[in-house]
C-alpha cells in the first residue's frame, strides 16, 4: 500500500510540474520583480505590488505586448537587500526573465545592481536614491523623482520669495539624512545660504530647543524640515507653539494627508513639494499629467480599496516605460528593449514627464514636483510651480 | 533668560513623558524583580486603542477607560500565560520573556490596528501657555501632574494597605511571605495588571503630545528604563525624578551643545550617575545579611 501510494504522490508530483511547465510556456515575455512587501518599507512595497499585478492583468486582457502574454514573477525581500540580491539571482538564473521592475528600497536596488549588469537584463528601480543611476549604469533605470529634486524645487520656491538666508532642521532617520545631505550639497548652487543646521531623532516628542535657537539666529528667513514619518508634524506644532512666524517648508516624505491630520492647525500656510499623482483631482485640466494621475488613481482605489499612494505610481511608471519600449522594440530581446528604455521621450507618467537619455537614466526634470500649501486642511497647488 | 526657560519647558515635557513610563516599571520589578521590556508596548496599546475606538464613535473619555481596561486584562494576560508558567525561572529568564512578549505584542498591534501615525486632540486645548518668553503646552502640565498623583496613590496603596504591605513582603522574602500567608502568585498578577493600567494611562495622556504608532514602545520603555534606573528602580518618586532629569539633559544639550548628540549626552550622564552611585538616585541598596 505504502509503495502504491508513494507512487500516487510521485505521479501527481509530475503532473502538476508538467501542467506549471505547460503554464509557464504559454506566458511568454517574463518579467520579474523583488519588492519589500513585507517588513519596515511594507508601506512602499505592498503598493507596488498590488499596482503591477493590476496593470499585468489589464495588460494580458487586451492581449498582451507585441501578441505575447507577459507573466510577472515577484519574490518579498522584507525590506532585506540580502533577500533582494539572493531573489534577483533566481530571477536570473531559475525563471529566465527578460526584464526586472522592482527594488523597492535603495539598499535591496544597490544590492541587485550587480545582479542584473552582469546578466545584461534591463533593470527599472522603484527606488528614491541618486546613487541608483549615478554615476550612469548601462542597464538600470529609475522612475521615482529624487531627494536632490525636492531640494532644489523648495530652493527655487525660496529663492523666487526672496528667502534666501534659510535654518535646515532635520531628522536623524535614514530619509531626513540623506535629503539633508543633498540639500546641503545643492544650496549654494542655488543660491541659498543656510545659516543654521539643527537635528532631531526620529522618535523625538518635543523639538522646541532646536527650534528656539533657530528663532534666536539672526537673519534666517525661512526654515526647511527634510523628514518622514511623526517628526515633521511635531516641528510644525512646536514651530506654532513658539509663535515662530517664518515660513515654514517640508519635504515630500510627508506629502500625505496624514500629516495635515496629525500636525492640525500648525499646519497652515505650511509649503511642501509633491508630486502630481498626490493632487490628481485638483490638477488644472491642462494639466499633461492629469489623465494619467487621475486613471492610475481611480483604478488603484477601485481594486484595492485603498487609498493612491506615489509608490504604486513609480511600479506603474516602471511597467508602463518597459511596456512602451517592448512595443517599439517590437521584440522580448533584453539589449533592444534596453536601448528602447533610454530612448523614451515623453512618456507621460504618474511621476512627471520621462525623458531619458545615455547620460540621465531617470529622465525627470523639477517638472515633476508641484509645490504645495496647505489652506484650510487641505493641499492648494501655488500658481506657475 | 527665555532661551533657558524654553528648554527648561522643553526638559518637562519631554521628561514627564519619561517619568510616566518609568513609573510603570516600578511595581512589577518591586513585586517579583522582573523589569518587564513589555512596558513600552502597555503605553503603545493604550494610545492606540483609544485612537481606534473613539474613531468607531466612542466619546472620547469613554474610549480612554475602555483602552486601559483593555490594557489592564492584556496585562494579567501576559502574567498568566507567559509569566506564571515559568514561575521558578531566573528573573533573567522572565525578563526575556517579556522581551517576547513585546515582540509579539508589537506585532500584533500591527496587524490588529495599521502602520500609522495617530494623535488624540488634548485635554485642555492646544494652545500653549506663555510664561517669559517660553511656550508649554498644557497637556505637559497634565502628564507632569497625572505622575504626581500616580506616586501619591501608589505610596499609599504600599504603605498605607495590607495588600500594599503584602506587595513588600514578596519583594524582600518570597519563601517568608508564603509562609505567612501570602499569596504570591496574586500579588504577581496584581503588579502586572497595575503596571498595565499605568502604561495605559501614559499612553492616552502623552499621544497628543508625542504621537503614537504600533512600534511607539521600543524607544518609550529604552528612555522609561533608562529613567527608573537613574531614580532608582523600584521607587516610584525616583521614576518621575529621573524621567525629568533625563527629559531636561536632552533639553539642555539640544539647546546648549549640539542637538546631534543630546542623546548621547544624557546617556552618558547617566552612566556616570550610576557608577557613583550604582542603586540609583532612590533606590535603596540590597543589604545581605549573613
Amino acid at each position: 500500500m505504502k509503495t502504491l501510494r508513494r507512487v500516487t504522490v510521485a505521479a501527481a508530483i509530475g503532473v502538476l510540474g508538467m501542467l506549471s511547465a505547460g503554464h509557464q510556456a504559454s506566458a511568454q515575455i517574463k518579467i520579474g520583480s523583488v519588492l519589500s512587501v513585507s517588513g519596515p518599507a511594507s508601506f512602499l512595497g505592498d503598493p507596488e505590488k498590488k499596482t503591477l499585478e493590476i496593470y499585468i492583468d489589464e495588460i494580458n486582457a487586451k492581449g498582451g505586448v507585441n501578441g505575447q502574454k507577459l507573466q510577472l514573477i515577484v519574490y518579498d525581500d522584507a525590506g532585506n537587500a540580502d533577500n533582494a540580491r539572493t531573489f534577483a539571482t533566481r530571477l536570473v538564473e531559475e525563471d529566465k526573465i527578460v526584464a526586472m521592475v522592482g527594488g523597492t528600497t535603495t539598499g535591496s536596488t544597490l544590492a541587485m545592481i550587480p545582479v542584473f549588469e552582469d546578466a545584461k537584463i534591463p533593470f527599472i528601480s522603484l527606488a528614491g536614491a541618486i546613487q541608483i543611476i549615478q554615476p550612469v549604469r548601462s542597464w538600470v533605470f529609475k522612475t521615482p523623482h529624487t531627494d536632490k529634486m525636492a531640494c532644489e524645487k523648495i530652493f527655487a520656491d525660496l529663492k523666487s520669495r526672496n528667502l534666501t538666508t534659510i535654518a535646515l532642521i532635520s531628522g536623524t532617520d535614514a530619509f531626513g539624512k540623506s535629503m539633508r545631505d543633498q540639500c546641503i550639497a545643492v544650496a549654494p548652487g542655488a543660491g541659498i545660504t543656510i545659516a543654521i543646521e539643527e537635528s532631531y531623532g526620529p522618535r523625538d516628542s518635543d523639538m522646541t530647543p532646536q527650534l528656539t535657537n533657530i528663532r534666536n539666529k539672526a537673519g534666517v528667513l525661512a526654515v526647511v524640515n527634510p523628514g518622514f514619518g511623526q517628526g515633521p508634524a511635531i516641528v510644525t506644532r512646536n514651530y506654532r507653539q513658539l509663535g515662530i512666524t517664518l515660513p515654514l517648508y517640508q519635504s515630500h516624505g510627508v506629502a500625505s494627508k496624514q500629516f495635515i491630520e496629525l500636525a492640525g492647525p500648525a499646519a497652515e500656510g505650511v509649503r511642501l513639494p509633491a508630486a502630481a499623482l498626490l493632487i490628481a483631482d485638483k490638477l488644472p485640466d491642462n494639466d499633461p499629467q492629469k489623465p494619467v494621475a487621475v486613471n492610475y488613481s481611480r483604478t488603484y482605489q477601485q481594486k484595492t480599496g485603498q487609498a493612491t499612494s506615489t509608490f504604486g505610481g513609480h511600479a506603474y511608471d516602471g511597467l508602463m516605460i518597459l511596456v512602451q519600449a517592448m512595443q517599439r522594440a517590437k521584440s522580448a530581446d533584453t539589449a533592444k528593449v534596453r536601448d528602447e528604455i533610454e530612448r523614451t521621450k515623453g512618456f507621460v507618467g504618474t511621476g512627471g514627464i520621462v525623458n531619458m537619455s545615455p547620460t540621465d537614466h531617470m529622465g525627470l526634470d523639477l517638472s515633476a514636483f508641484r509645490m504645495l500649501e496647505i489652506k484650510g486642511g487641505d493641499w492648494t497647488m501655488i500658481p506657475g510651480t | 533668560m527665555a532661551e533657558l526657560l524654553q528648554f527648561v519647558f522643553s526638559g518637562l515635557t519631554v521628561g514627564a513623558i519619561y517619568a510616566l513610563v518609568a513609573l510603570g516599571f516600578t511595581l512589577i520589578y518591586k513585586a517579583s524583580d522582573i523589569i518587564n521590556f513589555a512596558q513600552g508596548e502597555f503605553v503603545m496599546l493604550g494610545g492606540m486603542t483609544t485612537v481606534f475606538v473613539a474613531q468607531a464613535g466612542v466619546p472620547l473619555p469613554l474610549a480612554a477607560g475602555i483602552a486601559i481596561i483593555a490594557t489592564t486584562a492584556i496585562g494579567l494576560a501576559l502574567h498568566r500565560f507567559a509569566i506564571e508558567p515559568a514561575r521558578g525561572a531566573t528573573p533573567v529568564a522572565l525578563i526575556m520573556i517579556t522581551i517576547g512578549a513585546s515582540i509579539f505584542l508589537r506585532g500584533t498591534a500591527q496587524i490588529i490596528f495599521d502602520r500609522r501615525f495617530h494623535s488624540l486632540p488634548p485635554l485642555l486645548g492646544a494652545d500653549p501657555i506663555q510664561f517669559g518668553g517660553a511656550a508649554i503646552l498644557p497637556q505637559s502640565l497634565i502628564v507632569l501632574a497625572s505622575g504626581a498623583v500616580i506616586v501619591v496613590a501608589l505610596w499609599l496603596f504600599i504603605e498605607r494597605t495590607i495588600f500594599g504591605k503584602a506587595v513588600i513582603a514578596t519583594a524582600a522574602n518570597r519563601l517568608a511571605a508564603r509562609l505567612v500567608g501570602v499569596d504570591i502568585r496574586r500579588i504577581v498578577a496584581f503588579s502586572f495588571a497595575v503596571s498595565a493600567a499605568i502604561g495605559a494611562i501614559a499612553g492616552v495622556l502623552i499621544t497628543p503630545i508625542a504621537l503614537t504608532s504600533y512600534d511607539a514602545g521600543t524607544l518609550l520603555a529604552l528612555k522609561g528604563f533608562a529613567a527608573a534606573m537613574l531614580g532608582g528602580i523600584g521607587s516610584a518618586l525616583g521614576a518621575v525624578v529621573g524621567g525629568i532629569l533625563i527629559g531636561m539633559f536632552e533639553a539642555l544639550a539640544a539647546g546648549y551643545l549640539s542637538s546631534n548628540y543630546k542623546d548621547a549626552v544624557a546617556f552618558l550622564i547617566i552612566l556616570v550617575v550610576l557608577v557613583a552611585i550604582p542603586q540609583g538616585l532612590f533606590g535603596r541598596a540590597k543589604i545581605e545579611r549573613v
